[in-house]
């Protein structure tokens, strides 16, 4: 870092929302994933829009790469900055800047709480639908970056579907409006292309987003099962009834044990091998009931032993709150938890599930599935002890079997997660260097130079233009392949 | 060798069809790898390229070497009722889509305005939504991924065949409402509903003002129809403004629906016997193809009334139809480059957008698709562009002159 930078930096946002000392930047060396590690060189923390464009305009003056970061819950390890960059904290940008009932939008700054909006909005009957399981502490911003979905994504969409307009601090620290209140573009969709870009074309610094109407009648409903493949078989009958709950989720067997066996326990039953979650909402508390007869009728056919609708409020949020709180009470299994994320075809899911038993049984893991099996969105996690580096290798091997399993069953390696550092390595399976190439070319038209989270997303080695520049290699960048790396040999031979 | 002839040599004669009424020649790919082909050789050889579909939505009338149409990428790979997804090729006319999902149960719940035979390319690449918005949201959310063909012939893929995915930058996005202008659609994967097993339209005819009272009344009692439509007199063919009301889904929720219809509205409106209903949807959707001119702007609800006034009196009172719920409003008629210009000055004022969908190639040009961009949103375009069309090969006016 430049002698005096910290100095500088501290004279825009004031010293005490710099921090320096290694202790502090400890804290910024992770997200919510545990398996990367990286140690910013500064870790700064501005208050205003007005002070990040100032930081912002300082680091590009000195031409110094920085990472945008919320509250650090990604799963990708998007948010971590490496060596010799500046990661910007937004956190302290949390006012909800307006809100506009009549108009069902709402302005926001990138560091407002995802669950302090839709509190916000209550008064109004009014909420905001993407609900990401870490949403009592992620941010919009967050959200916006990594086009964050959740449980109610089903039925009312992620990010994606409810960022109207963004006003976007480039690398070089100038501004630019997308989108508008109504939706509808200025030109081409920049803000569909914005959202989900991992903080790799700017940083959002004004929000606008869709509310929609709280819904006036709710059912919930838990079905359990005997096997993992008939509840899959449940939750396919259920889509092809062409009822489109609000939320339908799966948790298998050591998930539900991990819950009831923690402060969230909601009464899941412990011998069963899966249970469903499923919701259903509306406007009309008749019509709603008579969707919630139609489920409860399809999941029996389906084979549920039992399913039951929550008697009342109470029982519901007790419900959800194991749902939402799966993943903290998956920390009792281990030490450590690598939460994966994966799409398949919904009609793919029993097949998908039992080949994850069979890899965990394999690698002699224990994996737990807790997952928005509405959207075929797997959330496969693997609970292990990061200390030992056999077993640790054992993971990624694993985990790289998982998503190679997914792609070969039709479907991706993230729904909601993102790639960050953690997936760049699969991304030349799922594209071509023609398309990681454009990608890269579309990056660079917002950040010529690459400085905002730089290494994320897209694989370079991987792009058309390095591997037409180095004929003979091959194509790819799995230089962090565990396989390969277990042989003792990069992936890519001779490239680094 | 004459461009006829190279591109025979390099597509085969069945490619060449019958020039364009301009006399422009017309070369029709038979698969996604023959258009990356003829573009890669329009870009070598500096050929200028328009984009066509069937030709029933924008005006074939760009000056160009050679006019390069989808209608034979007219394929649907494939239909995934349980997963409520498809893969279509761009060149399939929406009639023959909607039919053969039909046939599986399975729904593409959007109406763009256009001829029933309107390609599903054309309708991603210039993101044209219809009533059914209000329902189930703008052509970009129906979309998994799409394939496309650069200016200079190279094929890239984005999103792919699943409910959700954040794999690489989302440039299906930028594809959809994108007018060609950063390559040529080729493949397209859908989202798709199970067809609605109840399809009911209501109408009710009446001043504009008190229609527009109704629609908000409708929006304050918590209903969610399908197509919340308010269309004028000229459009609807009727005496009167129009507002359209579609309630699409199970039975229950339809029924439910009625029922709160009929109690938030006084019970003031008709019900239409199913083909009324199909032909007014469809007269409506035509209605904006046969007009030279037809935009869209966008407009948050509370500004929909003083915006259909600002029409009405810049340009008259033309075809004209609205979803103010959904912030949009679509126009069709007669206009200058004068007129179109001052209104979409006057428009962005007011912060709303004016997209120029359909109009002659002299107006279009002058005008462009796009214009009065915000803050900093010109240079991204143009560096897209350059991206994509490095080139310039593909004839497309984002911003006027």
């Amino acid at each position: 870092m430049i002698p005096g930078l910290a100095r500088d930096l501290g004279a825009i946002v004031g010293a005490k929302h710099v921090r320096e000392a290694r202790a502090e930047r400890v804290t910024y060396s992770m997200d919510g994933l545990p398996t990367h590690r990286r140690l910013p060189d500064l870790v700064v923390l501005p208050g205003t829009r007005e002070e990040l464009i100032a930081v912002v305009r300082l680091l590009a003056a000195h031409r110094i790469p920085f990472v945008p970061r919320g509250a650090g819950t990604g799963l990708s390890g998007g948010a971590l900055a490496d060596e010799g960059a500046v990661l910007l904290v937004l956190t302290r940008m949390n006012r909800i800047l307006k809100i506009d009932p009549t108009n069902r939008i709402a302005v926001v700054e990138p560091g407002v709480v995802n669950a302090k909006l839709t509190v916000a909005t209550r008064a109004h009957g009014l909420h905001y639908a993407p609900d990401p399981s870490s949403q009592s502490a992620c941010t919009i911003g967050g959200n916006v970056a990594e086009n964050a979905g959740g449980p109610h994504c089903l039925k009312y969409g992620v990010t994606a579907n409810h960022v109207v307009a963004l006003e976007i601090l480039l690398s070089d620290g100038s501004l630019v409006e997308v989108g508008s209140a109504s939706g509808e573009a200025w030109g081409p969709d920049l803000v569909g292309l914005f959202v989900g870009s991992e903080g790799n074309f700017g940083i959002a610094t004004r929000i606008t987003v869709r509310l929609l109407p709280l819904p006036r009648a709710i059912r919930t409903l838990l079905a359990d099962f005997n096997g993992l493949r008939i509840a899959g078989e449940g939750v396919s009958a259920v889509i092809a009834a062409g009822i489109v709950p609000a939320a339908l989720e799966m948790m298998d067997q050591s998930c539900i044990c991990a819950v009831e066996d923690s402060v969230y326990a909601a009464g899941y039953p412990r011998d069963a091998a899966a249970i469903l979650l499923v919701e259903l909402d509306g406007r009309d508390p008749g019509a709603v009931e008579a969707e919630a007869d139609a489920v409860v009728e399809l999941l029996k056919k389906a084979g549920a032993r039992s399913v039951r609708v929550a008697a009342n409020e109470a029982e519901r949020e007790r419900l959800w709150q194991g749902r939402k709180k799966a993943f903290g009470a998956m920390g009792r299994l281990s030490r450590d938890l690598v939460v994966q994320d994966a799409v398949v075809p919904r009609s793919a899911l029993p097949h998908v599930l039992e080949t994850i038993c069979g890899i965990a049984k394999r690698y002699e893991l224990v994996v737990s599935n807790v997952f928005h099996a509405g959207d075929g969105n797997l959330h496969p996690n693997i609970s292990f002890d990061a200390t030992d580096p056999a077993l640790k290798q054992r993971v990624e091997l694993a985990s790289a079997e998982i998503m190679e399993a997914c792609i070969a069953a039709g479907g991706t390696i993230t729904g909601e997660h993102g790639i960050g550092i953690d997936k760049l390595r699969y991304m030349p399976l799922i594209f071509d260097a023609e398309s990681l190439g454009a990608m890269h070319a579309v990056r660079k038209v917002f950040d010529p130079d690459q400085q905002v989270n730089p290494g994320k997303v897209v694989p370079l080695h991987a792009c058309r233009e390095w591997v037409s520049a180095n004929p003979g290699r091959k194509p790819g960048v799995l230089e962090h392949d565990s396989r390969a790396a277990a042989r003792g040999q990069p992936f890519l031979a001779g490239t680094r | 060798m004459t461009i006829l002839e190279k591109v025979r040599a390099l597509l085969g004669e069945g490619a060449v069809l019958e020039a364009a009424a301009d006399r422009v020649p017309r070369i029709a790919p038979g698969s996604p790898d023959a258009v990356a082909l003829l573009l890669g050789t329009a870009h070598q050889e500096g050929w200028r390229v328009r984009i066509e579909g069937a030709g029933t939505w924008l005006q074939g009338d760009a000056p160009a070497d050679i006019a390069l149409t989808t209608r034979r990428l007219d394929r649907i790979p494939a239909i995934e009722p349980s997963d409520l997804t498809a893969t279509a090729e761009a060149g399939i006319g929406l009639d023959q889509l909607r039919q053969q999902l039909a046939d599986r149960g399975a729904w593409f719940a959007v109406d763009p305005p256009g001829l029933a035979g309107r390609t599903l390319g054309s309708i991603v690449a210039t993101a044209s939504a219809g009533p059914l918005r209000q329902g189930f949201g703008p052509i970009k959310d129906h979309l998994l991924g799409v394939t496309f063909v650069t200016g200079d012939g190279r094929m890239v893929q984005s999103g792919g065949r699943v409910m959700k995915n954040v794999a690489g930058y989302d440039l299906t996005r930028l594809q959809a409402g994108g007018f060609g202008a950063f390559g040529v659609i080729v493949l397209v994967h859908l989202r798709l509903r199970t067809l609605p097993r109840a399809d009911i339209t209501y109408l009710l005819e009446g001043a504009r003002e008190d229609l527009t009272q109704v629609g908000e009344d409708i929006a304050a009692a918590g209903l969610t129809p399908a197509a919340l439509e308010l269309v004028s007199p000229a459009l609807a063919r009727r005496e009167r403004w129009v507002l359209g009301v579609r309630l699409a889904g199970s039975p229950a929720l339809v029924a439910a629906d009625e029922a709160g219809l009929g109690a938030a509205t006084g019970g003031r409106f008709t019900a239409l016997r199913a083909e009324e209903a199909h032909a007014f949807w469809m007269r409506l959707a035509e209605g904006f193809a046969v007009r030279p001119v037809t935009f869209r702007i966008g407009a948050v609800p509370s500004a929909s009334d003083e915006l259909l006034d600002l029409l009405q009196h810049q340009l008259g009172d033309e075809w004209i139809s609205a979803s103010p719920a959904a912030g949009a409003i679509r126009w069709t008629g007669d206009a200058t480059v004068d007129r179109l210009q001052r209104l979409r000055r006057t428009l962005a004022g007011l912060e709303v957008p004016l997209t120029l969908e359909r109009a002659p190639w002299p107006l279009r040009s002058a005008v462009g698709h796009f214009g009065a961009y915000r803050e900093g949103v010109g240079p991204l375009v143009t560096g897209l562009r350059r991206t994509f069309d490095p080139g310039g090969a593909l004839v497309v006016t984002t911003e006027g002159e």
